[in-house]
């Protein structure tokens, strides 16, 4: 029986620095400099700034997921930056690198370090959804993240090509382009449409709901802190969508009331032109009173609405 | 086929090409419609007053598109009406409008359009009787708006209100001409205005669905530059 020839030992790695140590201690360090950086200097001038309660929670979300992926994205560069260095090919070196073994605890560490993280996150957005009434992107006309608030003020956002108006339903019901809310109270935005598909992008709220016509999508914010308001729209709407955009105003709770009166008052006339309020308007009431106003006889812009199959139709 | 002709072929087949790449380039890309100079020889931020002049008509007959509703602009030097919907005012000015209205009536999409406003007293005069507002769903009152967000202005156009049996009807062959309303029907709107400071383009548009519109939202005439929209180029 021929005796049994031994298997020769794997190579040593006598002499090989200690790599881990030497990958993890730098790592520690820019990874505990770069999350107090996002979290001190970064985080209060993230966008879309703390300007109501949507606005803070998705700054905050934002500021969390940059904390979490900070020490995974330095782990990454760090260690592709390392092996670069230290294990690049020297010169007149033409032998094969040392085989590869698999190392259980490292794959256990990233397999349950990675369900960790994405487990926390899936928890973490829900519960980001729910504490942010929906984080400002509408929930259609049934929300079930509501503010809570019984009374909270109600303002309807009527997109149109190509400018927003608002209606304050509790002021009489009066329609301006002016975009005025009160700090530190509950507003509830019921955002539809007239004509074609729109979107409400109040940039420092954190709102951005789809404006659909015959659809109300509402919406929640609290604004926390007096400022100037961007609205532009974010649906692509036609020829002018570009210019699509205004400014509103945050203003104290009493400025905000006086200014509503004022123009409760001065719009009244207007007001008198306007259907009564609702939730959604057809947008087939005007091509329906031009029909009516055809077959009483009256002059009328020739064609009128195009017609599905008309061969202007886009 | 020889060579010379095989060459002669591809130098004619790229010669081809190219010319429809040019006619292309310069027939749908950078022809438009042409830019009506009121600035010339006014000089800017100083509150001159420059005179505007335009029309709406239920037609036009001299584009490929003769059923769209178009405006057109009064050239002021040659007091000819241009098939156009751009035009160019000194900054810092003081525009006083005047707006033909020979279309007849449809109704506001959204009647808050019916108010005037951004023209100096948030006024408009229709045949010089002064107006606030003009109610679209309560009668055959307005044809279409001139409308320039950037500035907040908003002027409803009104109708000379027509039956379509009415004799005369509205005119029908572009550029209408004003002269007197028993032989062609027209509204005049007058209305001022002050320019921006800050040049620039400011578009303007029509907010009546007018004869261009679908029932979710404006096509035709309502989005092609030269009918319903245009621009409004402020220069210092």
């Amino acid at each position: 029986m021929a005796a049994e020839t031994p298997t020769p030992p794997p190579a040593t790695r006598s002499g090989e620095p200690n790599h881990g140590l030497r990958i993890f201690i730098p790592w520690l360090v820019l990874s505990v400099a770069a999350v107090l950086i996002i979290w001190f200097v970064w985080y209060p001038h993230l966008p879309p700034g703390g300007m109501s309660s949507a606005a803070a929670n998705q700054q905050f979300d934002i500021a969390v997921l940059a904390v979490i992926a900070a020490p995974v994205m330095i782990l990454v560069l760090l260690y592709f930056g390392y092996a670069l260095v230290v294990w690049r090919q020297k010169e007149g070196d033409e032998e094969d690198g040392p085989a590869i073994h698999g190392n259980t605890r490292i794959q256990a560490t990233w397999i349950v370090v990675s369900t960790v993280i994405v487990l926390f996150l899936a928890v973490f957005g829900t519960v980001e959804l729910f504490a942010a009434q929906g984080s400002g992107a509408g929930q259609g006309a049934s929300p079930i993240f509501t503010s809570g608030v019984r009374n909270p003020l109600q303002v309807q956002v009527i997109g149109q090509q190509w400018k927003f108006t608002y209606r304050y339903p509790q002021y009489g019901g009066f329609e301006t382009t002016d975009l005025v809310l009160p700090t530190n109270t509950w507003v509830e935005f019921h955002v539809t449409s007239i004509d074609v598909i729109h979107s409400f992008w109040a940039y420092q709220l954190g709102i951005k709901a789809d404006a659909n016509p015959g659809v109300d999508n509402i919406a929640y914010a609290k604004v926390y802190h007096t400022g100037t308001i961007t609205v532009r729209c974010a649906e692509l709407c036609g020829l002018w969508h570009g210019a699509m955009f205004d400014y509103g105003a945050a203003v104290s709770p009493a400025a905000f009331h006086a200014w509503a009166q004022a123009t409760e008052v001065r719009l009244t006339s207007v007001t008198k032109m306007l259907p009564p309020y609702a939730l959604t308007y057809d947008p087939t009431v005007v091509p329906q009173m031009s029909k009516a106003m055809v077959a009483a006889g009256l002059t009328g812009a020739p064609g009128l609405y195009y017609p599905p199959t008309d061969p202007e139709q886009p | 086929m020889s060579l010379p002709a095989r060459v002669s072929l591809l130098v004619v087949a790229f010669l081809a090409v190219v010319a429809i790449g040019a006619f292309v380039v310069l027939h749908y890309f950078l022809s438009g419609p042409t830019t009506i100079d009121y600035a010339s020889g006014v000089t800017p931020n100083t509150g001159a007053v420059v005179h505007v002049v335009m029309q709406e008509d239920p037609q036009n007959t001299v584009s490929t598109k003769p059923d769209w509703v178009s405006y057109f602009i009064q050239d002021p030097k040659t007091k000819a009406w241009v098939h156009t919907t751009l035009f160019r005012v000194p900054a810092g000015s003081r525009i006083d409008m005047t707006i033909y209205g020979f279309d007849g009536c449809t109704p506001l999409r959204n009647p808050v359009w019916g108010q005037v406003t951004g023209t100096i007293g948030n006024v408009e005069y229709v045949n010089g009787k002064p107006y606030h507002q003009i109610n679209s769903w309560s009668g055959c009152n307005v044809g279409h708006t001139f409308s320039i967000p950037g500035i907040n202005l908003n002027v409803p156009m009104a109708t000379p209100g027509l039956i379509q049996s009415a004799k005369p009807g509205l005119c029908a062959t572009s550029p209408c001409q004003p002269g007197n309303p028993k032989q062609v029907p027209y509204r005049v709107m007058t209305f001022s205005f002050n320019t921006p400071h800050a040049t620039g383009e400011y578009f303007w548009q029509c907010r009546v669905p007018c004869g261009g519109g679908f029932v979710t939202g404006f096509g035709g005439p309502m989005q092609t530059i030269g009918f319903m929209t245009g621009n409004m180029d402020v220069v210092s």
